[in-house]
């Protein structure tokens, strides 16, 4: 079906085959931002759970970094092509911070400082698929990269893990975020190749 | 937000014909095609491109489109040859006129600029970030629009700079105001040392806050935030600044 490209071979490497089809390795760390990245001071910062009308959850800094943290190694796959292997970044579970909430809500959507949204399904925020981190590589994580603090939910495609994370508004039924608004998938499943509106 | 239906179709892969190559620095090269089922763009929005080896390999980059918004069946892409990338070797080495190539798009819904806009716009370029700028630029030509555009374009060194003589010609007829800044190497009697973008040049040729310009600035993501944090520094809000970054890796564009 595909054109052959008259003289191309391409650089493939061996690692490539443990990718999500179209993706390629890097080692640094892009960036990949819609707008300014946002500065948010710690003593302003909060996070929390709601329901669109109530909010169920409230965290500030200080109550939210008291919380039992994890330190996890994850695989990081960019719509763009990048993947990055076994990053390793230190956060608050998702399972944690839903502990004791009972919600009937299946799907979410996630806010950040500086208007950036992004829709998940809730059962791929729990059972340990997705963190609010802080800390990557064992630093703080920088502000081009999210901080003080972004969504990781690393087995969707990266605009899936909102930077410069504020809330998480509870949904019945599912709604399209910033990019799912304007030509990306609404789910982004890296190894079933979810780039873009209408991709199965 | 206003269009978004536009972005709920299936974005397909389509076959385009190189009909025109043009050197537009030593490194980097415009690339015309023909794309028979071209559903138009919009200025800023890119596509992905996918190179297809023999034994069935394929690679697959995003690339901004140069050309004004159009239903027409021509699309142009400038690549910037990266030493140690797949696709934009083969783009601007290998790829002859009459070849086809594979291509996915328009891609994107954010960074673009649409006709009816009518407030100042002021695009900042970093290096190769000027080529969705230039889709703004000859956009607003195409629509015979009067949006008041400035242009500030940070380049390596005055061999670097695309589409030289149409920016030089915006210049002259006064529809767009372009402003250069060299990080390297200037030209021969040019008042400003080889340096970077600071807060006086921003107040030198940027926009003033007063008449609420929308910006859009694209390069290399260090470019994008010290450009950006100017922008803010000078009062403009952080709303009204679109982005698009690449990172050292990133074949975009």
């Amino acid at each position: 079906m595909a054109i052959i490209s008259r003289g191309f071979s391409g650089k493939r490497k061996a690692t490539d085959a443990e990718l999500p089809p179209g993706q390629y390795l890097t080692t640094d760390f892009p960036v990949l931002s819609a707008g300014p990245t946002p500065r948010v001071p710690l003593d302003r910062w909060e996070l929390t759970i709601d329901d669109g009308t109530n909010v169920l959850r409230h965290w500030n800094w200080k109550s939210f970094r008291d919380l039992p943290t994890e330190t996890v190694t994850v695989d990081l796959h960019c719509v763009t092509r990048w993947s990055k292997l076994g990053t390793s970044w230190e956060g608050v579970s998702l399972d944690t911070l839903f502990a004791d909430l009972k919600t009937d809500a299946s799907y979410s959507m996630v806010r950040s400082y500086g208007d950036y949204s992004t829709n998940v399904p809730i059962k791929d925020l729990l059972n340990n698929q997705a963190w609010i981190a802080f800390r990557f590589g064992g630093k703080d994580l920088p502000p081009e990269h999210g901080g003080p603090a972004r969504l990781l939910v690393p087995h969707l495609y990266l605009w899936k893990s909102a930077k410069w994370v504020r809330s998480i508004t509870l949904m019945d039924h599912d709604r399209p975020g910033f990019w799912e608004s304007l030509g990306y998938h609404i789910y982004g499943d890296p190894w079933r190749e979810q780039r873009y509106t209408g991709d199965r | 937000m206003a269009g978004t239906t536009l972005y709920r179709r299936p974005v397909v892969w389509r076959v385009g014909t190189v009909v025109a190559l043009l050197d537009e620095t030593p490194s980097a090269k415009t690339i015309t095609l023909d794309v028979p089922d071209w559903p138009g763009h919009l200025a800023g929005q890119h596509v992905d491109v996918r190179l297809t080896a023999p034994d069935g390999y394929s690679a697959v980059r995003s690339y901004s489109i140069a050309s004004a918004a159009n239903a027409d069946n021509r699309i142009e892409l400038t690549v910037e040859r990266l030493t140690d990338g797949e696709v934009s070797p083969y783009l601007t080495q290998e790829l002859r006129v009459s070849d086809l190539l594979e291509l996915r798009g328009p891609i994107g819904g954010w960074f673009v600029w649409r006709a009816e806009q009518t407030e100042p716009v002021q695009l900042v370029a970093g290096g190769s970030g000027i080529v969705p700028l230039m889709a703004m630029i000859r956009s607003r030509a195409a629509a015979q629009s009067t949006a008041p555009f400035r242009l500030l374009y940070s380049v390596r060194e005055p061999d670097a700079v695309f589409y030289r003589d149409e920016l030089k010609s915006l210049s002259v007829d006064h529809s767009v105001s372009v402003a250069y800044v060299y990080t390297r190497a200037i030209p021969k009697n040019w008042p400003r040392p080889a340096s970077r973008i600071d807060a006086a040049l921003i107040a030198d040729t940027t926009w003033p806050v007063n008449l609420s310009p929308t910006c859009y600035v694209c390069g290399p993501t260090s470019f994008v935030e010290t450009a950006t944090g100017l922008l803010i520094a000078a009062g403009i809000g952080a709303g009204t600044i679109k982005t698009e970054r690449f990172g050292p890796t990133g074949d975009r564009k």
